[in-house]
């Protein structure tokens, strides 16, 4: 449950060269840069063929998934739904995300963006913060002696266990459930960008100090950047993480929210309904994981290894 | 004496744990403005060492560098640094590596616009304005130390230092690098501090060529001045005889009086 391995990003193979200008002539490497052959009449069909290529194979998988299940649960005694049982059980579960009948019988839209505002709000709470010390910690060698060990132990700890502790503390279900939040995906955040800090190529300081840059301008325009990836592999890390702790703790606190729907489904023993809300959870975690990874490539861009 | 760079008895020592090592002892050296120095010595010998005295990144234990009258006391852009892996900054692209620099260095001197255009100015130099969008990691290796080499000049720096700049590279880039940097000293007359463990370009390029003994505790062991007449063309050199002689000279110094125990 607590996988926050640090993921490093493995320096990349340098790109093979680009073959060198042989005349320094400058129209000699000028050549007008072609855009991918995005006018070429085949380009379409070939885009098309390699989206198929990837969809496919997962689609033929989960189909043959359905299939197994429906007939290992066909049985009505069986103790698991069918999928065909789920369809019939909670077809307006299903089909309709959106019907509000107020007093918690709502849509699962409404219990899935609900979840997904207290995430919002604890993340980008985490994320801020863990950036911030993850840099003065990897930044500082003495500091990140003094406090790392700390660190490796208290992002082991899972996140529900954290919930006692900010409900006695906050008192409150809606602030105790984004301190949960807060507090298991700060770790890998911290974690991750000291890292990146602490693997700054040597040369990118000393630009910066013969530039003579303010510990301002050494901070947003050196180490930030440089640790971008290792910052959004910390992120990513760290959002999965939240949406973990998310859904666990809206269990134990109640009210709207997929966590606590799932958990009043059980008490209700409609297992239908909470494998409905399953295929949301697992959909929406793969969704933030899927754009905390594209936000990754977008901000690092050329990052990578030089 | 009153030389434009100015290097005084500088004494290195790196403290690891509890091991010290002195690794320059007592080196001095004067470099008169507009004159190009080649540093040469074998591997490990403190070149590298000796240059970021220069540049202010490593501090000396004894002595002082002065640099057009003015003791060095840090890093700073009158004395930019090309370093051997190219230092460009893999998230930015090869016009936003110089425009960094240009930026910081004539904040409140130049406008906008003249910022813009000092920085297309020295992508002209060194004949990389068609990769001026290019991230480094788009751009071959040559390419990257001809920007490195763009962002040093844009600086406009009283001396420039590079450290081996072009080690990395294949012979074919190396001799258009070389000829490059040989250009552009010639136009613009900028003093240079290059290290390179290469003799052949140490002798096509330098007016003076200083042979550093092998360390530790290594020292300044003997200066040679090329008397060969600028612009030199490589073709020719092969033939003439004051060429070889230099060439020579080094290769005596590298590998009988002082060569590495290491090899
Ligand atoms: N920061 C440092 N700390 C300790 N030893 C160093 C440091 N930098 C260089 N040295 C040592 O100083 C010696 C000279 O290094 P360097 O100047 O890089 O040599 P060169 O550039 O001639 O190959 C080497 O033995 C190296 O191990
Ligand atoms: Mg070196």
């Amino acid at each position: 449950m607590t996988a926050t391995v640090t993921r490093l990003p493995l320096p990349e193979p340098e790109a093979p060269p680009a073959p060198d200008v042989l005349s320094p002539a400058p129209d000699v490497a000028a050549e007008p840069p072609t855009p991918p052959t995005a006018d070429k009449p085949g380009y379409i069909l070939e885009s098309l063929r390699r989206f198929a290529g990837a969809i496919v194979p997962p689609i033929v998988t989960i189909m043959m998934l359905l299939a197994v299940w429906q007939w290992l649960c066909a049985d009505p005694t069986a103790l698991f739904p069918s999928p065909l049982s789920i369809w019939e059980q909670s077809r307006e579960l299903i089909t309709d995300p959106f019907f509000n009948r107020g007093n918690l019988d709502m849509g699962l839209f409404w219990h899935v963006s609900t979840s997904l505002q207290r995430v919002a709000i604890g993340f980008a709470m985490a994320a801020g913060v863990g950036i911030l010390v993850g840099v003065i910690v990897g930044a500082n060698s003495l500091a990140h002696r003094a406090v790392d060990p700390l660190f490796q132990v208290l992002r082991t700890i899972p996140p529900l266990a954290w919930l006692p502790i900010s409900l006695a503390i906050l008192r409150e279900a809606q602030p105790s459930a984004l301190f949960v939040i807060f507090i298991t995906s700060i770790w890998p955040i911290i974690i991750n960008t000291a890292v990146g800090v602490r693997n700054l190529p040597p040369d990118y300081l000393n630009v910066g100090r013969v530039l003579q840059l303010n510990p301002l301008e050494m901070f947003t325009k050196i180490m930030l950047p440089a640790a971008t990836p290792y910052i959004f592999t910390g992120l990513r890390i760290g959002v999965g993480m939240s949406w973990l702790a998310i859904i666990a703790s809206e269990m134990l606190l109640g009210g709207v929210g997929i966590g606590f729907f799932i958990w009043d489904q059980y008490n209700a023993s409609r297992i239908a309904d909470i494998v409905v809300a399953l295929a949301w959870v697992g959909g929406v975690g793969f969704l933030l994981d899927r754009f905390i990874a594209l936000l990754g490539q977008f901000a690092a861009r050329g990052a990578a290894a030089s | 004496m009153s030389a434009y760079l100015s290097i005084e008895q500088i004494d290195v020592t790196f403290t690891r744990g509890r091991t010290v090592s002195n690794v320059l002892r007592n080196v001095s050296l004067g470099v008169d403005r507009g004159d190009f120095v080649t540093v040469i010595g074998h591997s490990g010998c403190g070149k590298s060492t000796l240059l970021n005295v220069v540049a202010g990144l490593v501090e000396p234990a004894t002595g002082a560098v002065i640099v057009d009258g003015v003791s060095v006391a840090g890093p700073g852009p009158d004395r930019a640094v090309v370093f051997q892996n190219h230092s460009l900054l893999p998230w930015l692209s090869v016009y936003e590596n110089i425009r960094i620099a240009v930026d910081k260095v004539f904040a409140g001197k130049k406008t906008g616009k003249e910022r813009h255009a000092w920085v297309l100015h020295n992508l002209e130099l060194v004949q990389m304005i068609h990769a001026k969008d290019k991230r480094p990691n788009e751009i071959s290796g040559g390419m990257k130390q001809r920007v490195g080499i763009a962002r040093a000049l844009a600086m406009e720096p009283k001396v420039l230092l590079l450290d081996e700049p072009f080690g990395a590279l294949d012979a074919l880039t190396r001799a258009h690098l070389q000829d490059a940097i040989a250009e552009i000293h010639q136009r613009l007359g900028t003093t240079i501090v290059m290290i390179t463990h290469d003799v052949d370009e140490a002798v096509l390029l330098s007016d003076r060529i200083v042979m550093m003994t092998n360390g530790p505790s290594a020292t300044i062991g003997e200066i040679l001045t090329v008397p060969l007449a600028r612009p030199r063309k490589r073709l020719d050199l092969a033939e003439d005889g004051a060429y070889h002689h230099c060439r020579h000279q080094v290769l005596e110094f590298l590998y009988a009086r002082h060569a590495s125990r290491a090899a």
